[in-house]
């Protein structure tokens, strides 16, 4: 870029004919005009910098926005939101004084170019997020999605990204909680690596991230800024990708956990000595977006001397600094008498702090550089008026015949014999396979407060002490589900999770998500997106559970090929207390299985129907919210109560894979029978919604059947956990120690 | 009377609060200690913690062997100060020349987080008094540098002298040496080992067990009956 004379604003408005590489930077003809008519004059280059990564896809949201809109407007009443969408992160009540906040993000496209960096900041970006709301961060989850287990590229993207994940969150003593790893090939060239974290604090802390007061100062801390990263939110997290194009590989950041575990405690102890009047952590689009975000969403505006942020490479040139995505700093507002110390808290943690600007009376964003003004604009026409698009969308051609090819109707095993051996086979697929391998490389148990952790439905922390409070968290998808019906996709991701809150023995109360999906030029893939879009809303609403906030991931796809749509829902809950809470294994010999819910023949995207058959067609199972919300409450009251001691949910694998976890993480197994009007395939594979296993002491069954009873959920008697084999009665015996070696042996075999 | 005993916090430290708790569990004062202070404010006993101090990017531990605060520690430990190195701390324990040996990176080369089976060899120490020799337990380990290696000659010595403390059972998750999971000076106020007792000390809390109390209870009882 120019460098001689300065681009300055001056100069901008004398050389209108200056060629900018706008198009190179990521913006459309049509943004870029649009730009020089808000400006009134062509943009300097730092300015056409900072519109280029704001007005990017990733940040700007411009081509799911109209649709998004819909989270606001059918918000189910709560009480518990106390900061909504907008915000870095949603912030629920949870009771007794606290507040949780929480949020999933994508961190897709660099994991690929770069698995273990690429995952490493996506776990720093998240945390972040959550104390830049003012809370002290207490647990990460990370659904995660890959190509065949058995590709040769897996094996180089899943150990890297494994690792980066570990590496940066066992290094800021996180606990990681929950999260998922899914395989299928539709990710292959496209890894979903999703981030998800929770935070708590009391209601008194939360912050926001606003510039006000003039005369307040704006400090830059953390680490220096270097060239790391520019264009991450432009140029590789909006566009995608393309053999015949460069390495994206300087376009990814490079993260240092340890820098972040500095900053994360300083920043805590400036806000517990009230130091802070508004905060902002740099993400994508770096100083670019704290500035014009802090400045818009503030009373004033803001003034910011460039030459002051301290670099790790003196030969940037502004335009590089203001896109540089260098990770771990943060932006704070402060007021000057509070200035030196904060700036004290700072050097205590070794963090390098620096005043880079203040809050003024008028409403322009102005950064200079060596002297001139290289930026004058309405911070509001970066950070919230980009562009707006209604893409075209149009239910794909291909979608009657994918649901017209019904896998209901696909052969089924005929003697015990197939049955068993097709049980054998779901067991120890790589999807349903324990995924131990990988979540024994990330530190569970720091900060002591792990009352629950994968592979438990929902994670769970506890919040308190003294009282036992706790929080539980979930995250679910199914893109297959989601490419048979996106509208019901959406919600059955939903249900899992709520359920999976709901089996711990936690009330969901709050909703947060990830949407991952192909690229928005693509009219199905609109398509995809919209419906997702509105079966989770419209599911939000009929569940009464809010969404906080979440995550926008486009151009997931390589070529034409596009990932499957995948939402992905996370549900946060709150449990009293934390030693009422269901585990998923079997305590007890001799306690009774009940299955509650219906079971019907709904094969459609299941695991059977992948891992026997290769299938994808037909439709998903079918949703029954209403029932989603009876089950949960049935699960919350026999956990209160103490009616069960344990549960699981049943999703992809359906019944048998259910029973086969809880049987070996208790080390006990189980007599099934198959129930009257069941037979027993569709007993043991169907995934029918709505549905959870419990194992109820003796002395509780009465009491257990009266309540299911009385509130009209369908409750059937299916076994007893009882010797050292998973047996269905007239069909077969599956020992623990063939099923252990087979259950716990694929990944390793795959990976290690 | 009760037993103030201190935890230091490094930069990258991250199981102080942890650490703290479980002292406080087990019925001792927790006092904070900082990298930069050497002074230890009268405590009776130290706690290293895990966590990865300055950042573990030359060697785990190397960096804070050299903190003000260990100055002190050093010198103290030698006159008796009873002092505990968890993980991180057993690193720096190492690093400082207070127990023999030092720690490889995991043979297997990843992060390990497990519910990890030990036998205690030496319940005579300061902090193993409330355990009976050969007595099994469970304690959580999670580490990336957690392969115990010394020469021949120490490794002789330390098992000679009964200074291996614990021993890894079932599965040696790093590949260290005698499956030696923790060891002991000669004195027997100072341990080390890699396996995390604070995340073993409350019933519902981490894998559920309450395996690793007995050495914030050994202490109490040892500087309180002292």
């Amino acid at each position: 870029m120019s460098r001689i004379p300065l681009d300055t604003v001056e100069h901008a408005a004398e050389t209108p004919d200056t060629e900018l590489p706008w198009a190179e930077l990521g913006l459309k003809k049509d943004e870029y005009e649009r730009v020089v008519e808000i400006l009134g004059r062509r943009p300097t280059g730092a300015e056409l910098a900072m519109y280029s990564v704001m007005w990017s896809e990733h940040c700007s949201y411009k081509s799911s926005k109209v649709h998004l809109r819909q989270f606001g407007e059918k918000a189910p009443e709560s009480d518990a939101m106390l900061v909504g969408i907008g915000e870095n992160a949603g912030v629920v009540d949870v009771g007794q004084g606290y507040a949780v906040t929480f949020k999933v993000e994508s961190h897709n496209h660099p994991s690929y170019v770069e698995p273990y960096q690429g995952a490493a900041t996506g776990v720093g970006g998240i945390v972040r997020d959550i104390i830049a709301m003012g809370a002290r961060p207490v647990a990460v989850v990370d659904p995660l999605r890959f190509g065949a287990a058995d590709h040769p590229d897996t094996k180089r993207v899943l150990p890297g990204v494994v690792a980066g994940i570990g590496g940066y969150g066992n290094c800021l003593g996180l606990p990681n909680i929950g999260g998922e790893v899914v395989f299928d090939a539709c990710y292959q060239g496209n890894p979903l690596v999703n981030a998800g974290a929770i935070g708590v604090m009391r209601h008194e802390d939360i912050h926001l991230a606003k510039a006000s007061g003039a005369g307040n100062k704006v400090i830059l801390y953390g680490a220096r800024t270097g060239g790391d990263g520019i264009g991450g939110a432009s140029i590789l997290a909006s566009e995608t990708f393309d053999d015949a194009k460069p390495s994206k590989r300087p376009a990814v950041q490079v993260g240092d956990p340890f820098q972040e575990k500095l900053l994360i405690e300083c920043t805590l102890e400036a806000f517990a000595e009230k130091l802070v009047v508004g905060i902002q952590d740099l993400g994508a689009a770096g100083l670019s977006c704290a500035t014009s975000e802090l400045a818009s969403n503030g009373s004033g505006g803001m003034r910011v001397t460039l030459d002051d942020v301290p670099l790790r490479d003196s030969t940037l040139s502004p335009e590089e600094i203001l896109m540089s995505e260098s990770q771990e700093r943060m932006c704070a507002v402060v007021e000057p008498d509070k200035v030196d110390r904060f700036l004290e808290i700072c050097e205590k943690w070794d963090v390098i702090a620096t005043v880079i600007g203040e809050v003024t009376d008028g409403d322009r964003l102005e950064i200079y550089w060596h002297g001139g003004k290289i930026v004058d604009v309405d911070p509001r026409t970066v950070a919230h008026e980009g562009p707006v698009y209604e893409r075209p969308y149009a239910r794909p051609d291909w979608q009657d015949a994918l649901q017209a090819d019904d896998a209901n109707k696909l052969p089924r095993p005929q003697t015990s014999d197939e049955l068993k051996a097709q049980v054998l086979k779901l067991v120890g697929s790589p999807n349903q396979a324990s995924k131990q391998w990988i979540t024994q490389q990330y530190d569970h148990f720091v900060q002591g407060n792990t009352v629950l952790a994968q592979p438990e439905d929902s994670g769970m922390i506890r919040v308190d002490e003294e009282s036992g409070l706790g929080v539980a968290l979930a995250t679910d998808g199914n893109g297959r589900y989601a490419k048979l019906d996106p509208y019901t996709g959406a919600q059955l991701a939903l249900a899992e999770a709520y359920r999976n809150v709901a089996t711990t023995g936690a009330k969901p109360l709050a909703v947060s998500d990830c949407l991952n999906f192909g690229s928005p030029e693509d009219p199905a893939v609109m398509w995809q997106f919209s419906e997702a879009v509105r079966g989770l809303a419209d599911g939000c609403l009929q569940l009464g559970t809010p969404v906080t906030g979440g995550n926008v991931s486009l151009y997931n796809q390589t070529g034409e090929a596009a990932i499957h749509p995948t939402p992905v829902v996370a549900v946060l809950g709150v449990i009293d207390d934390v030693a009422r809470r269901t585990p998923v294994a079997f305590q007890e010999e001799g306690q009774l299985l009940y299955l509650l819910g219906d079971t019907g023949e709904e094969f459609g995207g299941s695991a059977w129907s992948q891992v026997v058959h290769d299938h994808l067609g037909g439709l998903p199972p079918k949703v029954d919210l209403e029932r989603e919300r009876l089950l949960g409450e049935i699960l919350i009251s026999a956990s209160r109560d103490g009616m069960i001691d344990s549960a699981h949910d049943l999703s992809d694998g359906g019944l048998v894979q259910a029973v086969v976890e809880s049987a070996l993480l208790g080390g006990k197994g189980a007599r099934l029978v198959v129930p009257d009007g069941l037979d027993a395939f569709t007993f043991l594979f169907s995934e029918s919604a709505g549905r959870a296993v419990v194992a109820v002491p003796r002395s509780e069954e009465v009491r257990f059947n009266d309540m299911c009873g009385a509130r009209g959920l369908p409750v059937t008697r299916i076994g007893v956990v009882d010797g050292d084999a998973v047996e269905v009665q007239g069909e077969f015996a599956l020992p623990l120690a063939e099923l252990r070696e087979l259950h716990e042996g694929t990944i390793p075999g795959l990976l290690a | 009377m009760t037993a103030r005993i201190g935890v230091v916090t490094f930069p990258g430290s991250l199981d102080d609060r942890d650490t703290q708790r479980a002292i406080r569990v087990a019925g001792a004062e927790p006092v904070a200690l900082w990298h930069k202070d050497k002074d230890l404010g009268q405590v009776d006993a130290v706690v290293l913690c895990g966590g990865f101090s300055y950042g573990d990017y030359l060697r785990a531990g190397a960096i804070a062997r050299f903190s003000p605060v260990m100055d002190t520690v050093i010198d103290q430990a030698k006159a008796g100060l009873p002092v505990l190195g968890i993980c991180n701390g057993f690193q720096i324990l190492t690093e400082a020349h207070l127990l023999p040996g030092g720690m490889l990176g995991n043979d297997h080369l990843h992060f390990i987080c497990r519910d990890q089976k030990l036998r205690v060899e030496n319940a005579d120490t300061a902090w193993t008094g409330d355990y009976t020799a050969g007595q099994e337990i469970h304690i959580p380990l999670k580490n990336m540098d957690g392969r115990y290696v010394a020469d021949r000659r120490t490794l002789d010595e330390l098992e000679a002298e009964g200074r291996v403390a614990f021993r890894y059972l079932d599965l040696n998750p790093n590949g260290s040496l005698n499956d030696i999971a923790g060891i002991t000076n000669a004195a027997g106020n100072v341990v080390g080992l890699m396996p995390h007792p604070e995340h073993a000390v409350e019933p519902l809390i981490g894998t559920g067990r309450t395996d690793g109390l007995p050495f914030f209870t050994s202490i109490l009882k040892k500087l309180v009956n002292a």
